[in-house]
């Protein structure tokens, strides 16, 4: 079935987008360095973009595209924002990882 | 036969940079491995027509986010390898790949049970306003500037309040607590004791 539908074109970018999306949440869920768990979920993020996109041009609508820029200002903006808090947790606590913050207290 | 080929190829930088992310046991690794999902995607907006959005994407995911975690990762000294055989909680390695796979099957499930009997993807239908291939085709960067200048402008300039309010976040998150006025003092008195 995955291969009949990978023959389809716009079918093939939403299967690689949702294995992308299988392997951040994989990611996100195995790993424990509060950093690459991060990189996790800007692999989800770009998993969501190609979606975007792909329905984007499948239907003929530019709001998918206009979609993911706002995706990228948050997903900037997010990136800001986690890495000063992990930023300030590893400073308090060299070598953490997500399991030692589990109570959200420094 | 060409776009078959493009596909695949960034295919497989894609899926391997994510495996590659999930993988490394050195953090410096993983985000270098990010860079090459990242790239991969871009070819895939290119190839889809969204040529502004593939040049944003190297711009920014690869140029800043990435950087941004390799600054983190070399200012706070944690690239150091995790050893990855131990398994903290039993089975949850386990059970988070299988949630992984499980995720994923349900997405293509749902795309390939949406698509099978209808030439409309899913719940859509083709636009009638904010058509991206206009006749003649217009630059993608032209489209999507007008359509964000005109139709989504309100958002547009709410995403300025969101980066400033980012901004002061930051700030204060990465600002080191100033000694109050009593630590000071003791920090003084200290020093006057010690000789």
């Amino acid at each position: 079935v995955i291969l009949a539908a990978l023959r389809d074109d716009p079918a093939a970018y939403l299967v690689l987008a949702a294995i992308l999306f299988g392997v951040g949440s994989a990611g996100v869920l195995v790993r424990r360095n509060p950093l690459v768990m991060f990189m996790c979920i800007e692999l989800q993020l770009n998993a969501v973009n190609l979606t975007f996109v792909a329905f984007s041009r499948e239907l003929n609508d530019v709001g998918g595209q206009v979609s993911v820029f706002f995706v990228l200002v948050v997903a900037a903006a997010e990136v800001v924002i986690g890495l000063g808090i992990i930023v300030a947790l590893l400073r308090r606590r060299p070598g953490a990882t997500v399991d030692d913050v589990r109570m959200l207290k420094g | 036969m060409v776009d078959v080929l493009v596909f695949g190829v960034s295919a497989v930088i894609v899926l391997g940079g994510a495996v590659g992310v999930i993988t490394m046991r050195n953090p410096v690794h993983a985000a270098l491995c990010l860079v090459a999902s990242f790239f991969g995607v871009a070819v895939l907006f290119v190839d889809l027509g969204a040529h502004f959005l593939a040049a944003v994407q190297v711009i920014v995911y690869t140029g800043a986010i990435v950087v941004l975690f390799l600054f983190v990762l070399m200012l706070l000294g944690v690239d150091k390898t995790e050893d990855l055989t131990v398994e903290p909680l039993g089975g949850q390695r386990i059970a988070g790949v299988l949630a992984g796979v499980g995720i994923a099957a349900a997405l293509i499930a749902t795309f390939v049970l949406t698509t099978r009997d209808h030439d409309v993807l899913a719940t859509g239908t083709p636009s009638l306003a904010g058509e991206l291939l206009t006749d003649p085709a217009e630059a993608n960067i032209e489209v999507l500037g007008r359509a964000i200048f005109t139709d989504y402008l309100f958002a547009f300039e709410i995403t300025s309040v969101l980066l400033v309010i980012a901004v002061v976040g930051a700030v204060v998150l990465a600002r080191t607590p100033r000694a109050t006025a009593e630590e000071l003092a003791e920090r003084a008195e200290t020093v006057e004791v010690e000789p």
